[in-house]
């Protein structure tokens, strides 16, 4: 962590713990990242171990999240910080509630993958595989736009979220069709569904954090409502 | 009230929210003890009815200001103050200027509580009788009652006025003479540190008089506490080395500073 706690505090152990909250914020974010990007995996390679992996693995990210903000009331109440500090503090928090339920997401995705691996392979499975690298990247970047302090950065994925949106349309009017010509599709076609309406989420959640890294490095909210594309149509 | 800082000084404004009018008026204000520049052209506006709080690292010259608004630095031999002061238009240092009657409309408040060694009483009917402000003893009383009923000290003394001023707590003290500045009709009241001798309560209790005051004065303080300047003002000015380095409204100070030497210094950092 560079920024965006810069000089040091006359009280050196208050910018002790400004940084060890930076810290743990990204290291709660990587291993968001990683049960994500597991969990994508798993579903691709039809990895029933990994999957079960990922979900006992959530349970990190929930006890990272309380311990996190345990610290960030520590800091409130004991050191009061103003300006930087504070935004520092605030959009720790903030985060760390995206992330808790970007680990809650992964894991839902994880759990269909026993039930997907009882049908045969589809020809979409691949589609919502890209969607989910398209996501990961967004998550990935914004987590690394907070560990460097960089607004543009963030910025930039707070701009991309329509790509999801887009993807996860067309993946949920290809899904329909399909459903609707095959019965059989029904089945792993739900679960392919509700795995991509999971990634639309986890880039909603990609989205808010980008505005939180915004105001933490700028100390202003990004300034006007995102010009928006195609609303997500399905539910 | 759009600032600019006068040339090769460099004060950052923010905008300033609608609604307040200047009430004190300094432009390129500076001050010379000796020949030494304590303060370097201050150009700022002190709002009516709000609370406007100075703060900075000791020397910086928020104390010097506020000694200009009421002339006190005329008390001091080699101090020479530059720049318009004004007071709804009135030029301050203009040689017409009586300081006696300007240091009644421009009430001060010390860091130690003074009264005068005299009662209660006297020390309220003081300034209303130098000033003429009561033509009977019913005028006086009742000028008394309500500066003390004003300052929230009246319930604590109603029935005690004979008594020294000095016999009260630090606390009440303070409180006493901020009723003293106000039972001359200030429209100004100047606090130079006004709660550092006291204990969290008696400086909730100033503080919550502070906020009461704002209803009819316009306050300057200066406090060297960031959680008071964050607490009771509505504007603020950072001042670093006699220059006045930010000034605006004091949520804007303390969430979004932007100068870095505002930043450092009111989160504790090295400047």
């Amino acid at each position: 962590m560079t920024t965006p706690i810069r000089a040091p505090h006359i009280v050196k152990a208050f910018s002790e713990e400004l940084e060890r909250l930076a810290a743990d914020v990204a290291a709660m974010g990587g291993l968001a990242e990683s049960l994500v990007s597991d969990a994508l995996e798993a579903a691709a390679t039809r990895d029933g171990d990994l999957a079960a992996e990922v979900m006992a693995r959530d349970v990190q990210v929930d006890d990272m999240q309380r311990d996190i903000e345990k610290k960030i009331i520590r800091l409130l109440a004991l050191r009061q910080p103003i300006a930087q500090d504070l935004r520092v503090c605030i959009a720790a928090l903030k985060i760390v509630a995206d992330l808790e339920r970007v680990g809650d997401l992964a894991k839902s995705i994880a759990r269909r993958v026993p039930t997907l691996n009882e049908s045969d392979p589809t020809p979409f499975a691949a589609s919502v595989d890209r969607m989910g690298k398209l996501v990961l990247g967004h998550l990935h970047q914004v987590l690394d736009a907070y560990a460097t302090g960089q607004a543009r950065q963030a910025v930039g994925v707070w701009e991309r979220d329509d790509d999801v949106d887009e993807h996860y349309n067309a993946l949920f009017r290809e899904l329909i069709g399909a459903m609707t010509e095959d019965p059989a599709m029904i089945g792993p076609g739900a679960h392919l569904l509700f795995i991509a309406k999971n990634l639309e989420r986890i880039g909603d959640h990609a989205t808010n954090i980008a505005e939180v890294v915004h105001y933490l490095v700028t100390g202003r909210e990004i300034a006007s409502e995102r010009p928006r594309g195609p609303r997500p149509e399905a539910p | 009230m759009d600032l600019t800082a006068p040339d090769g000084a460099a004060t950052l404004y923010h905008p300033t929210p609608a609604g307040l009018d200047p009430k004190v008026a300094t432009r390129e204000v500076s001050v010379t003890y000796g020949g030494k520049l304590a303060l370097d052209r201050v150009t700022l506006n002190v709002p009516d009815r709000s609370v406007t709080a100075c703060i900075g690292p000791s020397g910086c010259g928020k104390s010097t200001f506020l000694r200009c608004i009421n002339r006190m630095n005329d008390t001091i031999d080699n101090a020479k103050v530059t720049g318009s002061i004004r007071i709804d238009d009135e030029e301050v240092n203009d040689r017409s200027v009586d300081p006696v009657v300007l240091r009644a409309r421009v009430g001060m408040v010390f860091q130690k509580p003074n009264p005068f060694p005299k009662s209660i009483y006297d020390n309220i009917a003081y300034g209303p009788r130098i000033h003429g402000l009561a033509s009977s003893r019913e005028e006086l009383d009742a000028i008394v009652e309500t500066s003390l009923k004003k300052a929230g000290l009246w319930n604590e003394v109603a029935d005690r006025l004979a008594q020294p001023g000095t016999s009260l707590s630090g606390g009440q003290q303070q409180r006493l003479v901020i009723a003293r500045a106000i039972a001359v009709n200030p429209e100004v009241i100047l606090m130079d540190e006004p709660c550092s001798a006291l204990d969290p309560i008696a400086t909730a209790r100033i503080e919550e008089l502070i906020d009461e005051l704002r209803e009819n004065y316009a306050l300057v303080i200066v406090t060297h506490s960031m959680a008071q300047a964050a607490r009771v003002s509505q504007m603020t000015a950072f001042f670093h080395l006699g220059a006045l380095v930010e000034y605006g409204p004091t949520e804007e100070i303390f969430t979004n500073p932007l100068d870095q030497r505002t930043q450092d210094y009111i989160t504790g950092r090295f400047g």
